[in-house]
């Protein structure tokens, strides 16, 4: 079976809470190269998220997404805030209105995450930048659908791949955003942007492969 | 009516000051800032951008000028939510200097394509790269042809051409159809009439090209011979 609306719901929860969990990590990270905003927006960002989902319950996976893009544009105001909402925005539109997504509309939908933030930040791989976790994980995604996996498993894939290409941002010489002021002082920390990035795939894939579990009947983890 | 502003800042200090510094120049412009997040922190939000835009809408558009990174982004985003996405365009200029350009550009009367040269050409300027430096030249005036009019002017006012009198002189040529030198600087360009420093007495050599040639000319005289208004 593929991803419902419950699942879009869990999965926005559950990144709520890893923000919140890893705060003071990304402030940390954005602290050696950046202005120490990253953790703090993210987790004040999502807070909104789950506040307006408690508001206003959508009613397609899609929906959830698209009210993500628009709470996290308004209130992030760092550059994560037009990035993701961004990603999420193009998500939801590469979503349409299905209720149920299967592994090959995932994949699209990452995708088009994907094309949304080299679109509105302009980075490519290798710049340092949430770029190059997205890479990976599409990539791993579009893997995972073609051998026949169900979409739990194409979300885990592509988790999986922006962990290690967030991992793989700490020796790279950051080429874009506040990062790239600093040069070759940039070299040696691990990008913010790629973390919140697999961060946030987790948590999708976390909210999948529980979905799966329950059978169709999600709990909730707030 | 004329072309309206806003400007999209990390900060609202800087949002509200630069639009301050512009409003000297161009006191009947509609400029909004849109700067900081909606709670008063650094930063930058789509509702307070798209507020703004509301606010600044106008039948002759809207020129969106914005700091860094994310206050790019976030006006980027906001002009795809815009029921009429072409209603505004977003600058590629420096903040405060393009906006005091386009905000003289916009109180002569230009449209929204002059308003946004205006802008944006200081940044080329500063970014001499050979492309830049060919378009610049291609849009410049046809250098070795004669002057299609021409006018000698003496400054009467006692403070000269300083910034008020150049952004008279700019923000009227932008409206025009008209390639203006003014002795050698360019007279669509406030910053570059400011850099001739010229005092009370100075000889301005006034030469134009194109259809307004003649009225760019009289229009820079006009000015010129009334003081710009000044003692």
């Amino acid at each position: 079976m593929g991803l419902d609306t419950a699942w879009a719901v869990a999965f926005l929860h559950a990144a709520a809470l890893s923000m919140a969990e890893h705060r003071d990590e990304l402030i940390a990270l954005d602290r050696a190269i950046g202005d120490s905003d990253h953790g703090e927006n993210m987790d004040r960002g999502f807070e909104a998220v789950v506040a307006k989902l408690g508001d206003t319950p959508p009613e397609s996976p899609a929906a959830a997404l698209k009210l993500t893009a628009m709470v996290l544009m308004s209130k992030v105001g760092g550059a994560a805030g037009p990035l993701y909402g961004t990603a999420f925005l193009r998500a939801a539109t590469a979503l349409g209105e299905t209720a149920d997504v299967g592994p090959d509309v995932l994949v699209s939908a990452l995708q088009a995450a994907l094309d949304g933030v080299v679109a509105r930040g302009k980075a490519e791989a290798g710049d340092k930048t949430m770029v190059d976790a997205w890479i990976p994980a599409v990539a791993a995604a579009r893997d995972a659908a073609t051998a026949g996996e169900p979409a739990a498993a194409v979300l885990a894939a592509a988790a999986s791949a922006a962990a290690a290409g967030a991992a793989a941002t700490e020796p790279m010489l950051a080429r874009k955003g506040r990062a790239s002021y600093l040069g070759e002082r940039s070299v040696g920390h691990r990008d913010p942007g790629a973390q919140s990035s697999a961060l946030l795939l987790l948590a999708a894939a976390q909210a999948a492969s529980q979905q799966d579990s329950h059978a169709g009947s999600p709990e909730s983890p707030r | 009516m004329s072309v309206a502003l806003v400007v999209v800042s990390h900060s609202a200090k800087i949002a509200d000051g630069a639009v301050e510094v512009a409003r000297e120049m161009a006191p009947d412009v509609i400029m909004m800032a849109a700067g900081g997040t909606d709670d008063g922190r650094i930063g930058t939000s789509l509702d307070t951008v798209m507020a703004a835009l509301e606010k600044a809408s106008c039948p002759d558009g809207v020129v969106i000028l914005a700091d860094l990174g994310s206050a790019i982004m976030t006006a980027e985003s906001a002009l795809e939510f815009l029921p009429d996405p072409d209603s505004a365009v977003l600058a590629d200029a420096p903040l405060v200097e393009g906006l005091v350009a386009a905000a003289v550009a916009a109180q002569g009367g230009a449209d929204r394509k002059t308003v946004l040269q205006a802008a944006e050409e200081l940044f080329r300027r500063r970014q001499p790269d050979a492309e830049a430096l060919g378009s610049m030249v291609a849009e410049g005036p046809p250098t070795g042809s004669s002057p299609d009019f021409s006018g000698d002017f003496t400054l009467v006012n006692e403070a000269g051409l300083h910034a008020r009198p150049a952004a008279q002189i700019a923000g009227g040529l932008a409206a025009m159809d008209a390639e203006v030198t003014i002795n050698a600087a360019e007279g669509g360009s406030m910053t570059s009439l400011m850099i001739l420093a010229a005092g009370k007495g100075t000889v301005l050599h006034v030469e134009a090209w194109g259809v307004d040639a003649e009225r760019a000319v009289k229009f820079v005289g006009g000015l010129v011979e009334a003081g710009f208004g000044e003692a």
